[in-house]
């Protein structure tokens, strides 16, 4: 894994979330400025009537997502660099996990609701 | 103390802190270590991303019951998005100073870590506050965890998220009594690391809970 810890001079071929080097304000301040942003336009269209209705929540959900990533990037230094590749591997599995979770608990109990729905066969 | 003596003592304190992979002396193998420091950082991003996933059940159990209401209110008759709005803003705030307050411990500044480690308490008693005050006007109104599924799976989840904060701010004051008591020593550092990581970890958590729960519920 890391090969250059014992050289001070080189870099680190591995690097923790939250850690960047050169990290300052300013990157912070961009993850504010873009988080910003990004919540106050999903406030927006959640209260507008200016948007089509049935987009509101895809593009809702669609912002989110954008702020989660500003938020990975700019506040935990989550990279796509090569020191980063532990990290990224990891997330990327919480991801999966997330998904099958979510996806498998909305899909199994929407077809339930579905066939609980069906009209019973009435008894004599 | 300089950000360059700063960064030097970092150094200095990596160096000191070597988990040897290999567990022998040979020099050839010394290539093989890897700081402390990124192995506790490593360790608690999979802690975190389990966290996540125990979220995500919660949000899988909020979805599946959000139009249960059983007769009773519902997410658009509760919710007060300017409420939510004001909560929203001070943890993205908190965020913001609490990377302040790690780049003020990095640089050893006391003023920067103490300005905003308080400034990061201050807004996430403020959030706790503001979502107190919704849950005790919810229940006073008759809308609390008891009166319909929706309501069950609406306090589990937001309750579960303001107990993380709870937690968050009792390991931020924990945070300054030790680098009160201890200064910037390098377990002290790795352990403000920890602690950063999961204010954003929570803050990333409430991005998806404001979006799915009160923005989504205020407009269905």
């Amino acid at each position: 894994m890391s090969r250059n810890e014992h050289n001070p001079g080189q870099p680190s071929s591995d690097a923790t979330p939250g850690d960047a080097p050169g990290e300052n304000i300013t990157n912070y301040l961009v993850g504010l400025g873009l988080a910003t942003l990004l919540t106050v336009v999903s406030f927006f269209i959640a209260q507008t009537s200016l948007v089509w209705g049935p987009s509101i929540p895809v593009a809702l959900c669609v912002l989110a997502m954008a702020q989660m990533g500003v938020h990975l990037v700019f506040f935990l230094h989550i990279t796509i660099g090569p020191d980063n590749i532990n990290n990224v591997m990891a997330l990327a599995f919480g991801v999966l996990v997330v998904f099958l979770l979510l996806a498998g608990s909305l899909w199994i109990m929407a077809h339930l609701n579905h066939n609980m729905m069906m009209p019973m066969p009435m008894q004599p | 103390m300089t950000p360059a003596d700063a960064a030097l003592m970092d150094k200095a304190d990596m160096a000191d802190e070597k988990v040897d992979r290999s567990g022998h002396d040979d020099p050839h193998e010394a290539a093989d270590v890897i700081s402390k420091r990124i192995v506790v950082g490593y360790g608690f991003w999979i802690f975190l991303l389990s966290d996540i996933v125990m979220f995500s059940a919660f949000f899988a159990t909020y979805a599946v019951l959000s139009g249960e209401t059983a007769g009773g209110p519902t997410g658009r008759q509760l919710f007060d998005v300017r409420n939510v709005g004001i909560e929203t803003a001070c943890l993205l705030a908190s965020s913001f100073t609490c990377g302040l307050a790690s780049i003020g411990a990095r640089l050893r500044s006391s003023r920067w870590f103490y300005g905003a480690m308080t400034a990061t308490f201050l807004l996430g008693a403020g959030f706790l506050g503001l979502e107190l005050r919704e849950f005790t006007g919810m229940v006073a109104h008759g809308a609390g965890p008891t009166r319909s599924a929706f309501l069950s799976a609406f306090f589990a989840l937001v309750g579960c998220h303001g107990l993380h904060v709870t937690a968050g701010l009792l390991w931020l004051l924990t945070m300054m009594a030790q680098v009160f008591a201890k200064g910037y020593r390098a377990d002290i550092l790795r352990r403000m690391l920890c602690f950063s990581l999961f204010w954003h970890a929570l803050d990333i958590i409430w991005v998806a809970l404001f979006t799915v729960v009160y923005l989504i519920g205020s407009i269905s």
